[in-house]
């Protein structure tokens, strides 16, 4: 139980992070946190006691197995996190490019 | 030789193949990207016309991907509501594509917005048509970072700042979603929707399906942009070019946003009171709020953009009364909504692309110039504002009837103010831009080309004959299947159960 | 000579690099093939073979690494990984289902077995290795307005 619940606070910590950040590259990097811990969040939620790593060979018994189907989601969800932060590094470079500085506070030129 | 459910799996495959084809052979010839991209979407238009009549004629089709026997497997659903939504989205992306032959000439690099424009077309679809959560949520994502990369598409400073705000607080929904997804699955133990909407059903109401819905309603609701969540919205769409404007605020927010919150609510969790006050309640914080600010903005794609929130407001108002008038009226909505919508995009697109201003105290008395324009902006300015005959005011009226008759007199009075202020806007948005007096500088505009017109054109016809969608006969076809799936609630499961067989 | 030593990292990272950029190719290579025997497969597999290539980009400057493979040449591969991937699926029509195990699936735990799921594995694994090494050719060769005009 305080397992999840200190996964949960690591989603809050990078949620933080995208709230009260004024760097763009540490906005960023709260995504990058938040997305990790929904990740593992989702892994923790697939053990089973006493359970052994779900891979078949061809020599050991199979007794008792984790849940292997949550394995496969988080690969995606990985790949899915890695595209998104891809292009937000690109974005934020070309902000860069136009705005000159990083700080959200001063690219505030849509009002209203 | 093949069954007629084989179709299912095309709706994803051929968009995903032009996509890609457009990426490898796109760069060699100029005219391969718009005779591919056309021709894929007037494809998918034709499959889901294909799909509309299977639905009528042979009812619910559940299609199991590689063979695996469900609930293990993968499953691909065609019911009433997917060929409703199917038939939406591939209507607005096509004309949308034939208006971008000659738009997104200004633009560098033509063959990238068709791959990513194929590559949203594909994620919208597929979101439409699966039977399973983690599917639903790998074909969302692969649609919302693909409209990312569009919203950014021109790369002027107004545009990187949009997208970016756009991206952030997207990707907070999607990891809202992510959680909810992963609770579920802990408390189920199952992907597949119909087993879930089982399961369900027989552990009853805890404490984790509250907390499911709470965090759905906030993921689906960023997407959708109700109110609370609303704040990416008037900055990304106004800085979108002008047919990406019209495919977001026209068919994404309600595939991501509005299907998906229909499908859970109604389907899998089960709709009871307390679900159907919140949705009325944020459908008409929605309404009101969008109307009042958008009576303030002198930029037309904002004014624009502010409407958009105000008319899903009306949907989420409809589907959330739970009555069968109120669906049929939601549902009816939603789909004039994308063609209205959709068309004061593309016009507003086709002002910028005659005058290059999108400020409406500048343009003034365009219609002598540009009549097809202004004739077009004309039909939709009276839709949206609810004036007979056109399709917008059947569905309004169909929602607030609706919502006198379900003895909410409260919103149904706040429905009719917010129409009344959506009329007063319109009117101002016409004198200023299309009637009045000619300005110099613009005496030497001409009308847009041929394809934009088109296009136009098109979408106008079907604002005007939009009425015809509610007579008795054509209703059968096309409104009534998308809102019995909503009525039966959670035994849409012994429905797709029965149709494996 | 001396040109060379002025791009990229110091001596020692360069000749570690130029031992073992190879091992780590193959590594991949092995990791893609085995995906249905032991854990790994496409996505994995393509993460190290496109690491080998940026490794090669790092320690040599980017000038050497883009003679191995153009950025054209990236772009191809990206796009016909997922094309081959997609095809596999629509063959699947042949048995009936779409994405249907249509090969013959021989006994457990060989290489040949598992019917479709070795060549899904080489498609994703050429898709994410060339999109991952595209991307960071992207970045690279990302030049400011105002560096331009120098």
């Amino acid at each position: 139980m305080i397992i999840y619940l200190l996964c949960l606070m690591l989603f809050c910590c990078g949620l933080y992070c995208i709230l009260r950040k004024r760097n763009i590259i540490k906005i960023i990097l709260g995504i990058i946190i938040a997305e990790y811990a929904v990740n593992l969040f989702f892994i923790l939620v697939a053990y089973r006691m006493g359970g052994r790593a779900p891979i078949l060979s061809s020599d050991v018994e199979i007794v008792n197995m984790v849940d292997p189907l949550p394995q496969a989601l988080v690969l995606t969800s990985i790949v899915i996190g890695l595209a998104t932060t891809a292009l937000l590094v690109a974005l934020a470079m070309r902000i860069y490019e136009k705005y000159g500085t990083f700080d959200i506070t001063k690219i505030k030129e849509l009002k209203g | 030789m093949m069954a007629i459910s084989n179709i299912i799996p095309l709706f994803v495959a051929i968009s995903l193949l032009g996509a890609f084809i457009i990426s490898i052979i796109g760069k060699k010839l100029k005219w391969i990207p718009d005779v591919i991209g056309n021709t894929t979407t007037l494809i998918l238009l034709g499959l889901s016309v294909l799909a509309m009549w299977t639905i009528v004629t042979k009812g619910t089709l559940v299609y199991s991907v590689g063979g695996w026997k469900l609930p293990i497997g993968i499953a691909l659903v065609l019911d009433g509501l997917a060929a409703f939504m199917l038939i939406t989205v591939n209507l607005i992306a096509f004309s949308v594509s034939i208006y971008s032959i000659s738009y997104m000439k200004r633009f560098t690099s033509k063959w990238k917005f068709y791959t990513l424009f194929l590559l949203m077309v594909a994620g919208m679809n597929g979101v439409v048509v699966t039977g399973d959560i983690f599917n639903l949520f790998v074909f969302l994502e692969i649609a919302s970072v693909a409209s990312y990369a569009l919203v950014a598409f021109g790369t002027e400073r107004h545009e990187l700042e949009a997208a970016f705000k756009y991206t952030v607080m997207s990707t907070v929904g999607s990891l809202f979603i992510l959680l909810g997804i992963v609770f579920l699955y802990s408390y189920t133990s199952t992907l597949n929707m119909a087993d879930m909407a089982n399961v369900l059903a027989q552990k009853g109401m805890s404490n984790i399906v509250i907390m499911v819905s709470i965090l759905f309603i906030m993921g689906f609701g960023l997407k959708a942009a109700l109110v609370p969540f609303h704040a990416w919205l008037p900055d990304a769409h106004p800085s979108a070019p002008a047919p990406i404007s019209a495919m977001l605020s026209g068919v994404l927010i309600k595939s991501l946003g509005i299907y998906t919150l229909c499908r859970f609510f109604y389907n899998i969790i089960g709709i009871n009171s307390s679900f159907s006050s919140i949705l009325m309640i944020l459908g008409t914080l929605s309404m009101v709020i969008g109307v009042f600010l958008a009576i303030g903005q002198w930029d037309f794609k904002r004014l624009l953009a502010y409407h958009s929130i105000s008319q899903i407001g009306y949907v989420i108002l409809g589907i959330g009364l739970g009555t069968p008038l109120g669906i049929i009226g939601g549902l009816f909505h939603l789909f004039n909504h994308s063609v209205f919508k959709s068309l004061l995009f593309l016009n507003s697109g086709a002002v910028e692309y005659a005058t290059g201003t999108r400020d409406l105290k500048k343009m003034g008395g365009l219609m002598t110039k540009m009549p097809v324009t202004g004739t077009t902006t004309l039909i939709a300015s009276m839709s949206i504002a609810g004036i007979p005959p056109f399709n917008g005011f059947w569905s309004k009226l169909i929602i607030i009837i609706a919502a006198v008759q379900a003895n909410r007199l409260g919103y149904a009075f706040w429905a009719v103010l917010a129409s009344i202020l959506t009329l007063a806007s319109f009117t101002k948005v016409m004198k200023y831009a299309f009637f009045g007096e000619l300005r110099t500088r613009w005496s030497g505009i001409k009308e847009v080309p041929f394809f934009m017109k088109i296009a136009m054109v098109a979408l106008a016809i079907i604002c005007v004959i939009g009425g015809v969608l509610l007579i008795p006969n054509v209703n059968q076809i096309f409104l009534k299947p998308a809102s019995d799936v909503l009525l039966e609630g959670t035994k849409y499961a012994d429905i797709i159960f029965k149709g494996i067989q | 000579m001396s040109k060379e030593h002025d791009k990229g990292m110091s001596l020692i990272v360069k000749v570690i690099t130029r031992l073992t950029v190879g091992l780590i190719l193959l590594f991949g290579i092995y990791i893609v093939l085995h995906g249905h025997v032991s854990p790994g497969g496409g996505f994995a597999g393509g993460v190290i073979i496109a690491l080998s290539f940026v490794n090669l980009m790092l320690a040599y400057g980017k000038d050497v690494a883009l003679k191995k493979i153009s950025k054209s040449a990236m772009s191809f591969f990206e796009s016909t990984g997922a094309l081959l991937f997609l095809s596999i699926a629509l063959l699947g029509f042949s048995g009936g289902y779409f994405f249907l195990n249509f090969i013959s699936k021989g006994e457990p735990f060989r290489l040949f077995s598992a019917g479709i799921i070795p060549l899904c594995n080489i498609a994703i694994s050429l898709k994410v290795g060339a999109g991952l090494f595209a991307i960071f050719v992207v970045l690279v060769l990302l030049k400011f307005e105002w560096e331009k005009k120098e």
